[in-house]
């Protein structure tokens, strides 16, 4: 492992909770619906984070549990099967209704996944229930996604047969893009978990090889593993290093010769630097800040230091799982600062007394900064956008150098002489 | 359990954070795990705040509930008032705290600081966001002036008379993320200062606990906002005896009723009365004959208490408009809006459900749809201009220009906002006439550029129809005189045409619907 500088840092943090990953998982399976068990502020912070008022009737909502569900007048469990009731009646299309758990669910001791089991009988070949929680006590932000992916694994049919699983929403057209990238190199089975249909779950096995397209699937790997899939250990697909390397490693894993990922990807690899080299410009020298949030982070670093030129100052992640992350930290350069945990305010301290010229933060932080002239990236625009592969290196290099190109625009003297 | 796919308010302790907010020189500790600080981008995004929200969350998690949370409220109030150094610091808990019972108020106050602190009870799973909000204005207020209410005698409002100066009055409720507040502030302030009225406190908009301690030195209260202010001016007229004007000046007539209240709650003449009536545009703009076409547009109003009581009013008094559904997410002011609506012969619909809104929005026929954000997009699926009265706040109801809803302008600022998504007069008469020129296409636009005037999908005529669309199986048989005709009806209106046609056709048990059933449902319905 390479010398980075590896700190723990507690106190009030500045994160969304794990409910937020509904956002992404519930476009991913337009079949699932996710029920929150929680309060009012569930509600308020997924619609708040998601922007939600475009929906005509969004695949997700909250029970929203009340004073008689918590004095025990009502009986939660009857409760939450009568919402479930109106859930289904109401719409008949849902395959799968996830059961999430909450900060309040959880410190009320709802046993969700006996009434998950309960509803699995009761519509047995109508509707799956799953049941995971998205609670900030337990969960940040992508470990959201972590938990639901956890608790389809055991949903997922055993098979002998030899394939590539890649574990971890993408956009469904980069996950077209690696398809068609690894049969050229040539594994010809390809298979997303999760899958686009949550009914068409990918079967498992000892003989399925699993790669991770993102960084924060900790506890899904641990499961996967146990159904005995072999894990393959990589960088993440961010930028064209990145990917590259994860290519190789599947590569390696079904016996292709590197030669053959070359040759495959070197167009791809070529015209990917090519299309970077103006953000590299942009972004060559400038000094990068990374709050965490997403566990994206030490990608991001790896990615923006390594093919864009930027310096780190510190690299903030909320987590660290040092074993899925041991490649990334190999390629950060020696001495990085990386904080696992946040104390919000001191770690603001921090950003003022370094002075970066860009600062990725959550939307609550960004526009302060902003007003106190640091540029600012948000984070959640990760989880969002398609920025994974080698063709979308230059898309999420764009990311980070148009806050920079547009303080530029902003702050050129043209509006002062004219 | 409630289910609920989207909510109109947020928890109590957001309506808190508002306040906090609004204010200067407060702290506010919030024992709550992380997941609760999503709050602070509805300012620094929704608002566009250049300032983080004064919030310091205590951030617990699931390995800390065996050991002592205790602990760690204590340690954050302490890191928090050295840091901050706040005035006055409240302190209060969200849902997920509120279960562990922490107290963290109690615990502040045991700490030994030499500061007002303000325990906030804000219960989470029975109350919300606006409720939340007064609480904690009223809390602040009575943390801060309860030790004077003895002190001193009760204020008459004329006593600004014997102490030789203008009379003063404090602005009370406007707050972050409320609706227009900060224009609002503005338009009573400078019509006011017009009367001669000095401006003591506006509050907590911009205000400090100093200014709160100032609160008494006023002669009355202006309530800006029912759902935010009223708590309070109820408890400085019991404490203090000082009165409190209840007319909200949203609208040319409340304005001017507003202006006559606070006249004479401080016993001071009114002498430019017929001036007032020609402070706005909106009395000329609603009686010059373009506006003529305004006349019993069928208008649907749901939003909080506040606005939309007062939009009610302007909608048939001061447009023209018939009201044909009114309706709140208030439930503190149900009463007033069901009175509301009694006096427009309609029942008013009080819900959290924006489906329910909906529904009833689908059954009203509206030709325009005055609502929250909310509203403004089931609208736009049914095809119904919409103009946006009240919060929940989009970004887009932040505008960067002038924009109050209350007093002259504010007037001015509802006439275009409301007017303008309807078609123009004069060009919906011009759209009329030349209807069948080949030019005219259905979705045509007014020049203004509002998108609203699309072919709803449930006003399609029959053989338009997927054949998935079960419920519309149901619906009468259209001839091909009566669809043909049909189509010759402004699209803008077509649905109302054709769902009174086929009511009509079934009060008459009539098995199908031609031209001439066309035009028997037209006389009938006049």
């Amino acid at each position: 492992m390479s010398k980075v500088d590896l700190n723990k840092e507690t106190g009030p943090r500045e994160v969304f909770c794990g409910l937020t990953s509904i956002v992404w998982l519930h476009r991913r399976m337009p079949d699932a619906f996710f029920l929150v068990v929680g309060s009012r502020t569930c509600a308020h912070l997924i619609q708040s984070a998601a922007g939600v008022m475009i929906f005509a009737e969004p695949r997700f909502g909250t029970a929203i549990l009340e004073e008689k569900d918590l004095a025990g007048l009502a009986d939660a469990h009857d409760e939450l099967d009568r919402v479930v009731n109106d859930l289904i009646s109401r719409r008949p299309e849902i395959k799968t209704l996830f059961l999430v758990g909450s900060c309040p669910s959880e410190v009320i001791k709802l046993d969700l996944a006996t009434v998950a089991e309960k509803l699995n009988t009761r519509f047995l070949g109508q509707v799956r229930f799953v049941n995971y929680s998205g609670s900030g006590i337990e969960t940040t932000f992508t470990q959201g996604e972590d938990g639901a992916l956890k608790a389809l694994v055991p949903l997922m049919e055993s098979t002998d047969d030899e394939k590539l699983l890649l574990v971890g929403t993408l956009a469904n057209n980069v996950e077209d893009r690696f398809k068609k990238i690894f049969n050229n190199i040539g594994i010809p089975n390809v298979e997303s978990f999760p899958p686009r249909q949550s009914t068409e779950l990918p079967k498992i096995g000892k003989n399925t090889k699993v790669l991770l397209t993102q960084p924060y699937l900790s506890d899904t790997v641990r499961d996967l593993k146990h159904r005995g899939c072999e894990i393959i250990y990589a960088p993440f697909p961010l930028g064209v290093e990145g990917s590259t390397k994860w290519f190789l490693a599947a590569a390696d894993s079904f016996k292709i010769s590197e030669l053959k990922v070359h040759e495959v990807i070197a167009p791809l690899t070529n015209r990917a630097r090519q299309a970077l080299e103006k953000h590299t410009e942009i972004l060559r020298g400038k000094k990068l800040f990374l709050l965490p949030e997403s566990q994206l982070e030490i990608s991001l670093a790896r990615f923006l230091h390594n093919e864009c030129e930027m310096d780190l100052i510190e690299v903030g992640t909320p987590y660290l799982n040092k074993d899925l992350m041991e490649e990334e930290l190999n390629l950060l350069p020696d001495d990085t600062k990386i904080v696992e945990g946040q104390h919000v305010e001191k770690q603001l301290d921090r950003v003022r007394a370094s002075n970066p010229d860009l600062v990725v933060c959550g939307m609550g932080l960004a526009n302060p900064l902003e007003a106190e002239g640091i540029s600012t990236k948000w984070s959640i625009e990760m989880v969002f956008s398609p920025i994974h592969g080698i063709d979308q290196a230059a898309d999420l290099a764009g990311l980070f150098s148009r806050p920079l190109k547009r303080n530029q625009i902003l702050t050129s003297k043209s509006l002062a002489t004219h | 359990m409630e289910l609920t796919l989207w909510t109109y308010e947020g928890p109590p302790h957001v309506g808190a954070m508002r306040v906090a907010s609004s204010m200067k020189d407060i702290h506010y500790v919030l024992h709550a795990p992380q997941g609760d600080t999503y709050a602070d981008l509805l300012f620094t995004m929704i608002e566009r705040r250049g300032q983080r929200p004064p919030v310091t969350y205590t951030t617990f998690q699931a390995r800390d509930l065996g050991g002592d949370t205790a602990e760690l409220v204590k340690r954050n109030i302490s890191e928090a008032v050295e840091r901050f150094k706040p005035k006055t610091l409240l302190v209060g808990e969200s849902c997920t705290a509120e279960l562990i019972q922490d107290q963290p108020g109690a615990l502040a106050k045991g700490m030994g600081f030499d500061i007002p602190i303000v325990n906030l009870e804000l219960p989470a799973y029975s109350k919300k966001e606006n409720w939340g909000a007064s609480e904690t204005f009223y809390q602040i207020i009575r943390t801060l002036l309860k030790d004077k209410a003895n002190e001193i005698d009760n204020i008459n409002p004329q006593r600004w008379k014997s102490l030789g100066r203008r009379p003063k009055v404090n602005i009370l409720g406007p707050t972050l993320l409320g609706f227009r507040c900060r224009d609002d502030v503005i338009e009573i302030q400078r019509i006011l200062s017009e009367q001669g009225i000095d401006t003591n406190v506006v509050a907590p908009l911009g205000s400090s606990p100093d200014d709160i301690t100032r609160l008494i030195d006023a002669d009355i209260n202006v309530c800006l906002y029912h759902e935010i202010a009223e708590t309070s001016c109820e408890w400085l007229k019991r404490n203090f005896g000082m009165e409190y004007t209840t007319t909200i000046p949203i609208g040319i007539k409340n304005t001017i009723s507003f202006i006559n209240e606070v006249h004479e709650k401080l016993n001071l003449p009114l002498t430019n009365k017929q001036e007032l009536e020609h402070k706005s545009k909106l009395p000329w703009y609603s009686k010059s004959v373009d506006s003529n076409y305004l006349t019993g547009k069928r208008v649907f109003i749901f939003g909080d208490g506040t606005h939309a009581i007062a939009s009610a009013k302007i909608a048939k008094d001061e447009l023209g408009f018939e009201v044909v559904g009114l309706g709140t997410y208030s439930r503190e002011m149900a009463r007033q809006v069901r009175a509301a609506a009694k006096d427009l012969n309609i029942e008013a619909l009080i819900t959290n459900s924006y489906l329910e809104v909906e529904d009833a929005m689908k059954k009203a026929c509206p030709e325009l749809v005055l609502g929250t954000q909310m509203e403004r997009h089931s609208a736009k699926r049914l095809g119904i201009p919409c103009s946006v009265i009240s919060t929940p706040m989009h970004v887009q109801d932040v505008p960067a220009r002038y924009s109050p809803q209350m007093g002259w302008e504010g007037a001015n600022v509802i006439f275009d906002d409301w007017v303008h998504p309807l078609m123009m007069g004069l060009e919906e008469h011009l759209i009329d006439m030349f209807k069948h020129d080949f030019e005219f296409v259905d979705g045509h636009q007014s020049h203004l550029g509002h998108t609203a005037t699309k072919l709803p999908e449930n006003i399609k005529t029959e053989h338009e129809q997927s054949p998935t669309n079960v419920e519309k199986k149901e619906s009468i048989h259209w001839t091909e005189s009566g669809r043909a005709e049909l189509t010759k009806v402004p699209f803008f209106v077509r649905g109302k045409v054709k769902s009174n046609t086929e009511k009509y056709a079934l009060s008459k048990g009539l098995p199908e619907i031609s031209d001439e059933t066309l035009y028997d449902a037209k006389a009938f319905f006049g």
